[in-house]
C-alpha cells in the first residue's frame, strides 16, 4: 500500500516536472533565455557522461557538453516534445561528440580489451561465484576508478548502448533513438555490454584487484 | 519450455529488463535454479546493473557546473551589447548607486534592516549572478555550485537560484565562488 502511495507519488513528480519543463521551454523560446540554464541543470551531468563514453577524456567530454548545450539553446525552436528534452539533449551531445571526435580533437585511444563480432555467440569467461554487492562499495573511490577502467575497455558501440541505458536509465526505445539505431541492435550490444563487464570484472580474471580490496571485508567472506 | 544454458546467457539481459514472456521467464527460473554457472552469470550481470546503475558512477569534473553556467552566460544574446546599450545600462547603473546611497544615508544606525544573515562569520558575497543555480544545505549557512567538495550534508541539499539563496541567509562558499567575496 505504501509503496503504491509512493510510486503514485513519484509519478506525480514526475508529470509536475515534465509540464515545468514544458512551460520553462516556451518562456525561453520566447525570449527569456536566462532560464535556460535551469532547464538543462539537472542534465548537466548526464550531458558530461554521455560525452565522456565517446571521447573517454575529461577536458574533451566537458568542452563537448558546453557545446552540445550552446547548440541545444540555439536550436530549441525545433525541439518539437516528440521525445522528452533529456532524450533530445542525450541525442545532441552524442552527435557533437561523435562530431568532435571525427575532427580529431579527441585525445583518446581505441580499446584493446575487446573487439568482438556484435552478432557472435557469448561464452561467460569464468564462473566467479558473485553475490550481491553492497552499494556502499562505491564509496571507495578505487573502486569507481575501476569499474570506470572497464567500461573504458569496451568498444564504443557497446560502451555508448550501456551509458545511455544503464547509467542514465533511458528506456531501450530512447536509447535508440539518441544513437539512430533500432531496438534491437541496442538489445544486442546492451546485452554483449553487460556481460563483457561481468566478465571484466570478474573474481580472478581481469577483476583480480577485488582480492586486492578484500582485507577490509571480514575473514573467509568476499565483496561478491 | 526447458531452456539450455546458452538461451539462459542470451536472454540474461532482457530477463533483468523485464522483457521475456512469461513462459521464458519461468523456464529461466527454474534452470537457474538448478544450475550454478547460470546463477553465477545472472547475479554478476545483475550487479553489474546495479553497481554502473548508482550516482556516484555518474561523476563530474570539480566546478564542471560553474564552468558551464559562465559558458553559457558568456553566450547570452543579452550579453552582446551594443554601444547605446552600454550607455542605457551605464546610466541605469548611475541611478541605482546614487538611490542605494540616499537610502543608505538615510537609514544610518538602523541595524535591524540589515539582512538576516545566518553565520555571523561569513563574509557576504558580491556580484554573485542572482539567477545560478546552487545548492544549499538546511543546516548549512553557506551555498556552492554543483561539484563542489565542501557541500555538507549532501543527503539535504536542495538546488535554488543565488538571489533566492541570499534571501534566505545564505553566504557563498569561499571555495567554489572565491571570486565573489574579493
Amino acid at each position: 500500500m505504501a509503496e503504491k502511495a509512493a510510486a503514485l507519488d513519484d509519478e506525480n513528480d514526475g508529470r509536475d516536472r515534465l509540464k515545468n519543463e514544458a512551460a520553462l521551454i516556451r518562456r525561453i523560446r520566447d525570449g527569456e533565455r536566462e532560464l535556460y540554464y535551469e532547464l538543462i541543470h539537472p542534465y548537466e551531468r548526464r550531458m558530461y557522461a554521455a560525452a565522456f563514453a565517446v571521447l573517454r577524456n575529461q577536458a574533451d567530454a566537458e568542452d563537448v557538453a558546453q557545446e552540445a548545450a550552446l547548440k541545444a539553446l540555439k536550436n530549441i525552436a525545433q525541439f518539437r516534445g516528440e521525445a522528452r528534452f533529456s532524450t533530445w539533449l542525450i541525442q545532441i551531445t552524442m552527435n557533437e561528440a561523435r562530431m568532435w571526435r571525427r575532427k580529431g580533437h579527441a585525445h583518446m585511444m581505441e580499446p584493446i580489451a575487446i573487439r568482438e563480432d556484435e552478432d557472435g555467440n557469448y561464452t561467460p569467461r569464468d564462473f566467479a561465484d558473485w553475490r550481491e554487492i553492497p552499494s556502499e562499495t562505491l564509496e571507495r573511490k578505487e573502486v569507481r576508478q575501476k569499474l570506470a577502467e572497464a567500461l573504458a575497455s569496451l568498444g564504443q558501440i557497446y560502451r555508448e548502448v550501456f551509458v545511455l541505458r544503464d547509467m542514465q536509465q533511458l528506456s531501450i526505445e530512447e536509447t535508440a533513438k539518441a544513437l539512430g539505431i533500432s531496438t534491437a541492435s541496442v538489445k544486442t550490444r546492451l546485452l554483449r555490454a553487460r556481460l563483457m563487464l561481468r566478465d571484466l570484472l570478474s573474481p580472478g580474471l581481469g577483476g583480480n584487484w577485488s582480492s586486492r580490496l578484500s582485507f577490509e571485508f571480514e575473514k573467509g567472506t568476499k565483496p561478491w | 519450455m526447458v531452456v539450455k544454458c546458452e538461451e539462459v546467457w542470451r536472454e540474461v539481459s532482457n530477463y533483468l529488463d523485464g522483457d521475456v514472456s512469461p513462459d521464458l521467464r519461468t523456464a529461466i527460473d527454474e534452470h537457474v535454479r538448478g544450475c550454478k554457472e547460470c546463477t553465477e552469470v545472472l547475479d554478476g550481470t545483475r550487479n553489474v546493473i546495479n553497481l554502473y546503475g548508482d550516482e556516484r558512477m555518474l561523476e563530474v569534473p570539480l566546478g564542471f557546473s560553474h564552468r558551464l553556467h559562465r559558458r553559457l552566460e558568456g553566450n547570452m544574446p543579452g550579453n552582446r551589447r551594443t554601444f547605446l546599450g552600454w550607455m542605457v545600462a551605464a546610466a541605469a547603473a548611475v541611478l541605482v548607486v546614487g538611490g542605494f546611497e540616499v537610502a543608505r544615508s538615510s537609514s544610518l544606525g538602523r541595524s535591524s534592516e540589515q539582512r538576516d544573515q545566518r553565520s555571523q562569520q561569513a563574509k557576504p558575497g558580491s556580484g554573485v549572478p542572482p539567477d545560478m543555480m546552487v545548492l544549499v544545505s538546511s543546516d548549512a549557512k553557506i551555498f556552492h555550485v554543483a561539484g563542489c567538495t565542501f557541500i555538507h550534508d549532501k543527503a539535504h541539499v536542495r538546488t535554488m537560484v543565488a538571489r533566492e539563496a541570499e534571501r534566505e541567509g545564505y553566504a557563498p562558499c569561499v571555495r567554489c565562488l572565491k571570486k565573489y567575496l574579493s
